[in-house]
């Protein structure tokens, strides 16, 4: 390890920690942060790195690798196959339509039909990286806008394959093909063979996922050590990434298939925060790198005709998507996040591009122009977004804050209801039917205006920005109940509010008693797990359809809730306790294990002695 | 000086002008536990061991509630139910609350006339507080006359300020320890001890 690399390291690093907190604070988000990082430090600016900025870009594309099989494993066999029809219905019209038009306007700029061709498929691609961490970011992935996103990403990730194949066969001069084709060991072999070893390879990831990972995984966690499992994580990403490389798969799409497999894993969280970090620095770098590949040089020799260029292909591509979007009915202001963010070209193009380069089918000068354009592109989609939420969404169908006229309603407001699905709607129903108007946030835009229609005071966006939470009157108000699904978010959310807005009262709700401990560990006071009430009154149903009586049975109810409660705070001591590494599903089963020997000891339901005269008879009897 | 728990039920407290006077007068009192019965346990799932333990640490206990149906509130009915235990508060061993005082503090729409013998409810007050008497004395306790404030739909703001005066200087006159509480035994209803001169 040369002192070089070190250096590099300390660049990269120092210019992340530098670059992305004040892009933060400004509102940028992390993406455009690392962007400016790149070339901050890159050959054009300080200078700090210089020419190795493409291979370190290739490095980083793992960070890609590894954000697919996170979002594989957040996504179960059954939601992906939920999903097919939007994956198939939106991708293929984006790429078959944006190739399309990108090769017409091609052919009409003079380019043979080959270029042409090639370019249209490079440029139909977005970049994945861009676009999930902006979206993820911002919590958009679940909205419509996320959804459609990441299906057409999906679908460009498996457009890879045709047309990875097909370029080789626009190559005018063959004699160089060879060379550059040989990326895949199989390319000797005969086409069934070839057919053969890929769908080898797939059934490989997935009976590895189903029947070999999980045992493996088992089998570490059990050595409690914490690096062991983090280096198992690992290998399986890049192991299951070199295989697809060998037969010549995206490796994305193949980790993508392993995460899904593992989605229903007992090991998906642990695998999650093991490769969280890893796929972040990645990531950033990745980012960084593409920050510092871009060449000025050659833009401020072209500077018009790269512009025109980059502009022409973000509009191209953003309004096919938006056309795209109107047929599957999105709204128009999802359908603006949406085009904007898939507006770009992606990391993808990088790869086609210098092969298509080394293939002959595109002179020198053009690969270097649309090098640079790839690069202008993604680093423009940062600000794009930005500007477009600054400046386009307000206008457009779901507004940030209402903007109807205040009302003496406004400063009763001194509940904020962060998330208003299944259960914060009922909960701000029967707040509202007793004529308390709480203050909504909600980042889902049609269910804004459905609540805004009905007169309640909403706002739009991320809950756990502190911006909107400042304009929803979070300093003024006294309690904040938060509603949301998401344990992750509402971790996120509760830091938010300690840190920045102390007057506030926390009420969270929660999904199990395991995410509750984890609120606890955070000081959270009022915690209310969604499935004890109605679970209980489902046991008090059952029993009474067993002919006990309902008062007797009501107030064993009552106890078992009381009793539970006391557990779980006597309960939350063996869990904090329990620092040493083990799985979550063990621990989960612990404490199972411990409830139920608690309820065997301490018999909640029977000792009730409540207008029991048993013992009365009893003393009498014996006098 | 004797410590009081004012155990107090009502079921629409918000909505009651009488009880809300008395009551914060009550609270300004340091020597007064006041301990509400509907807040605490809206689900009529008493806590018994927090108020046997509430009871043990005071001298004179006071049921303060309306006076619903010539009885107290259901809750207050579900209180004495179980918290006053066989073989704690009554039986053979129950000595729990022994020579501890207690009183019920009522409010009553009608008038002190009708509740007579020749009035439209035909019984005393403290004639239907007979239950609460006994259940006293079961417990081995001193029960006192209660102290009623009657006529309260029509009562006055002027009127009410007297009472809550009348009230407060039977709660001073309880919590000192010399107080002879016994020689009040024989009153129909406390009041007359306390009359406020106008």
């Amino acid at each position: 390890m040369g002192n070089g690399f070190l250096i590099q390291a300390m660049v990269y690093l120092s210019a992340a920690i530098i670059c992305v907190p004040v892009a933060k604070k400004l509102g940028m988000g992390s993406v455009l942060g690392y962007l400016i990082a790149g070339i901050v430090v890159g050959p054009f600016l300080l200078g700090f790195i210089g020419e190795e900025g493409e291979d370190i870009m290739h490095f980083a594309e793992f960070g890609v690798v590894m954000m697919l099989f996170l979002i594989g494993l957040e996504l179960e066999p059954k939601k992906l196959w939920k999903i097919r029809k939007l994956i198939l219905g939106t991708g293929l019209s984006q790429v078959l339509v944006t190739t399309f038009a990108v090769f017409a306007i091609s052919l009409v700029l003079g380019m043979n039909w080959q270029a042409s061709l090639a370019i249209g498929m490079s440029l139909a691609m977005s970049s994945t990286a861009i676009v999930l961490q902006s979206m993820k970011e911002k919590n958009l992935m679940q909205s419509s806008a996320g959804r459609s996103s990441f299906a057409i990403l999906l679908f460009q990730d498996i457009a890879v394959i045709p047309i990875l194949a097909i370029l080789p066969l626009l190559a005018i001069h063959t004699i160089n093909a060879d060379a550059a084709v040989s990326h895949s060991i199989l390319d000797g072999l005969p086409g069934w063979l070839q057919t053969l070893a890929l769908l080898g390879a797939i059934t490989s990831i997935i009976v590895a996922g189903r029947f070999g990972i999980s045992p493996l995984l088992r089998i570490v966690a059990k050595s409690r050590i914490r690096e062991l499992f983090t280096a198992s994580a690992l290998l399986i990403v890049t192991g299951i990434a070199f295989l697809m490389g060998m037969v010549g798969l995206s490796p994305a799409l193949g980790t993508f298939l392993a995460g899904v497999i593992l989605a229903n894993s007992e090991f998906r969280h642990e695998l999650e925060s093991d490769i969280e970090p890893f796929k972040g620095l990645l990531l950033g770098l990745f980012f960084m790198a593409v920050g510092a590949s871009i060449n000025f040089q050659l833009i401020a020799e072209k500077p018009f005709v790269i512009a025109t260029l980059t502009l022409g292909i973000i509009l191209l591509k953003a309004s096919i998507i938006f056309t795209i979007g109107r047929f599957s009915k999105l709204s128009h202001d999802q359908n603006m996040i949406m085009s904007i963010s898939l507006s770009q070209v992606g990391e993808f193009a990088f790869v086609t591009i210098s092969f298509i380069g080394q293939l002959d089918i595109l002179n020198r000068e053009d690969t270097e122009l649309m090098m640079a354009v790839t690069a202008m592109s993604m680093s423009i989609t940062p600000v794009l977004i930005l500007l477009n939420e600054k400046y386009v969404l307000p206008h457009l169908g779901t507004k940030k804050i209402d903007e109807r006229p205040a009302d003496a309603i406004d400063e009763k407001n001194k509940i904020i209801i962060a998330g208003f699905s299944h259960f914060g709607s009922t909960l701000g129903r029967f707040l509202r039917a007793n004529g308390v108007n709480a203050t909504i946030l909600d980042h889902d835009s049609d269910r804004v205006d459905l609540l805004r229609k009905m007169g309640f005071k909403v706002f739009y966006g991320d809950a756990t920005r502190v911006d909107l939470l400042e304009s929803a009157g979070a300093r003024e108000a006294n309690i904040l109940i938060s509603a949301i699904d998401s344990h992750e978010t509402n971790l996120v959310l509760v830091e938010t509010i300690q840190k920045h807005f102390p007057n506030l009262q926390l009420m969270v709700r929660t999904k199990n008693r395991f995410d509750a401990y984890e609120l606890m560990n955070k000081e959270v006071k009022h915690i209310y797990r969604e499935h004890l009430e109605s679970s209980v009154r489902m046991g008090v149903d059952v029993l009474k359809k067993l002919g006990f009586r309902s008062y007797t049975v009501q107030r064993a109810a009552q106890h078992f809730i009381g009793y539970d409660e006391a557990a779980m705070q006597e309960l939350h001591k063996l869990w904090h306790d329990t620092n040493l590494y083990i799985s979550a599903a063990r621990k989960q089963i612990e404490i199972q294990e411990e409830l139920l020997n608690n309820d065997f000891a301490q018999k909640p339901s029977f000792n009730d002695h409540a207008w029991d005269s048993d013992e009365m008879k009893r003393v009498f009897a014996g006098k | 000086m004797r410590k009081i728990l004012v155990l107090f039920a009502h079921p629409r407290f918000e909505h009651s002008v009488v009880n809300n006077a008395m009551v914060v007068m009550e609270k300004q009192l340091s020597f007064i536990t006041f301990q509400d019965l509907y807040e605490s346990y809206p689900d009529f799932n008493i806590d018994v061991k927090r108020e046997q333990e509430l009871l043990l640490a005071h001298d004179v206990i006071i049921w303060q509630h309306p006076f619903y149906w010539y009885s107290c509130p259901p809750l207050l009915k579900q209180w004495i139910d179980l918290v006053l235990e066989f073989n704690w508060a009554y039986g053979p061993n129950g000595d729990a609350l022994k020579e501890k005082y207690i009183l019920n503090v009522v409010t009553t729409g009608g008038a002190r006339e009708a509740y007579q013998t020749d009035g439209r409810n035909r019984f005393t007050i403290n004639q239907m507080l007979a239950p609460f008497d006994q259940t006293a004395t079961l417990c081995k306790m001193v029960y006192l006359p209660p102290f009623a404030v009657q006529g309260t739909h029509r009562l006055q703001p002027n009127e009410l300020a007297i009472k809550v005066e009348e009230y407060k200087a039977l709660l001073n006159f309880l919590s000192i320890e010399t107080s002879p509480l016994k020689t009040l035994l024989h009153l129909e209803i406390i009041n007359d001890h306390f009359i406020q001169p106008k």
